[in-house]
């Protein structure tokens, strides 16, 4: 799933539902966020429960992006300019480790349980 | 010049003092030297090669200090076009912001301006868009991956692209295909002919907390050791710097854009936003390196830029 297909994941998840039958909203997918200020992901580590929605902002004036680590990434942000968003919804238990492919000594992981 | 840094004619002015016009090159008996632009030091470099260096234009990059960096690239390049004699023109990288087509445009348009066969490596946000294609497509369109070599009057130039395919935790990267080819590119060349090698970030570790240097630099380095004359040009750190290992002498250029901190001396590597008027010159304070062949040896001295 590329960046866009999780953002329009993400948007579906977030429509109000009425079936006539069940006029209760479900409860909006939760969320997390991560600022990236100063080359750092802030917080470098986070946990969340499975189906947060993760956004990143940068705050730099350097651009940066969010890349999980392995050949291919598994998953990969446009770059981030100043004041842009990336976000992400993790469906699966496990612990994701991401960088910044222009300076790959930002790292930063998001352990899912 | 207000907080913004360099959006008047009369601020480019002031502004060209730190962001560095760039870096002319004289090759005299092998060896090349390195004067600031402008300065006196390269109106009265004697014969043989010259040519010239610029670095980190970052077309597309418009915050403090700097909210027009086709203004500072173009004064540069005016400044670089006033240079006599010179045979021709390196770009070391970060020619764009975000690698995106008008960014690469606008630069193109500017450094065409310098009336110089120029040579281009990518920096890491020239490859931001398509696999880097967008930019080796425009600027290296005879070598595919970024690198490549020329000769030009005995002396033989290596670009190297070190930037591609960058590791989580790394710093730059070279990789095993470019070093194959470099070992197949120096193989037959006799120990005597001067090299110039040119890329982006720099071949030695300048600070690893920042990524300021190349993972495998060392089999580079290896393979340039019996070399009599290496002189290696970098970017990327938006400062000068400069060592010498032995037989060669490695050199940073500075940013037609902004500045960035001394290694370690800020939070992060990130632009030096709060440029004071009446601090602008200390920022000058740079050195040069100069190299001397002796009747035996090449001896190597330091030489304060002016």
């Amino acid at each position: 799933m590329n960046a866009r297909q999780f953002l329009l994941a993400a948007a579906a998840l977030a429509l109000p539902q009425h079936p006539p039958s069940a006029p209760a909203v479900p409860a909006p997918a939760p969320r997390a966020l991560v600022t990236i200020d100063n080359f750092s992901f802030k917080a470098p580590a986070i946990t969340i429960a499975a189906g947060t929605r993760v956004t990143w902002t940068n705050r730099d004036d350097i651009p940066h992006t969010i890349t999980a680590d392995g050949i291919p990434p598994a998953y990969h942000s446009h770059p981030l300019d100043t004041g842009e968003q990336f976000s992400m919804v993790f469906d699966k238990a496990g612990t994701f480790r991401y960088y910044c492919s222009l300076h790959p000594k930002m790292r930063g992981t998001v352990t899912v349980q | 010049m207000d907080e913004n840094g360099c959006g008047s004619r009369r601020e480019i002015l002031q502004c060209m003092a730190w962001v560095g016009a760039g870096v002319v090159w004289t090759v005299a008996g092998g060896v090349p030297t390195g004067a600031l632009i402008g300065s006196a030091a390269a109106a009265t470099a004697g014969g043989g090669l010259r040519f010239m260096q610029i670095s980190d234009s970052h077309i597309g990059f418009a915050h403090a200090p700097n909210m027009d960096t086709p203004a500072t690239l173009t004064a540069a390049v005016q400044a670089v076009r006033a240079e006599p004699g010179a045979a021709l023109l390196l770009h070391t990288g970060d020619i764009s912001h975000l690698s995106r087509a008008d960014q690469f445009d606008t630069a193109d348009q500017i450094i065409r301006g310098a009336g110089l066969t120029t040579h281009y490596v990518p920096g890491e946000h020239d490859l931001l868009e398509d696999n880097g294609r967008t930019f080796y497509d425009r600027f290296t369109p005879n070598a595919a991956n970024g690198w490549y070599s020329f000769d030009q009057d005995g002396v033989h130039f290596v670009a190297l692209n070190n930037v591609y395919d960058l590791k989580p935790g790394g710093m730059g990267n070279l990789g095993p295909d470019q070093l194959a080819w470099l070992n197949k590119d120096l193989a037959h060349r006799p120990a005597s002919q001067p090299i110039v090698v040119f890329a982006h970030v720099p071949l030695w570790t300048v600070y690893a907390e920042w990524g300021w240097g190349t993972d495998d630099a060392a089999q580079a380095l290896a393979l340039l050791r019996r070399f009599g004359s290496v002189t290696i040009l970098n970017g990327h750190i938006h400062q000068v710097m400069q060592k010498v290992e032995g037989q060669v002498a490695f050199h940073t250029a500075r940013s037609t854009a902004f500045p960035q901190p001394a290694p370690g001396t800020a939070a992060s590597p990130g632009p030096i936003k709060d440029v004071p008027p009446g601090q602008l010159r200390s920022l000058l304070g740079t050195t040069s390196v100069k190299q001397i062949r002796g009747q035996h040896q090449l001896a190597i001295v330091d030489q304060v830029l002016t």
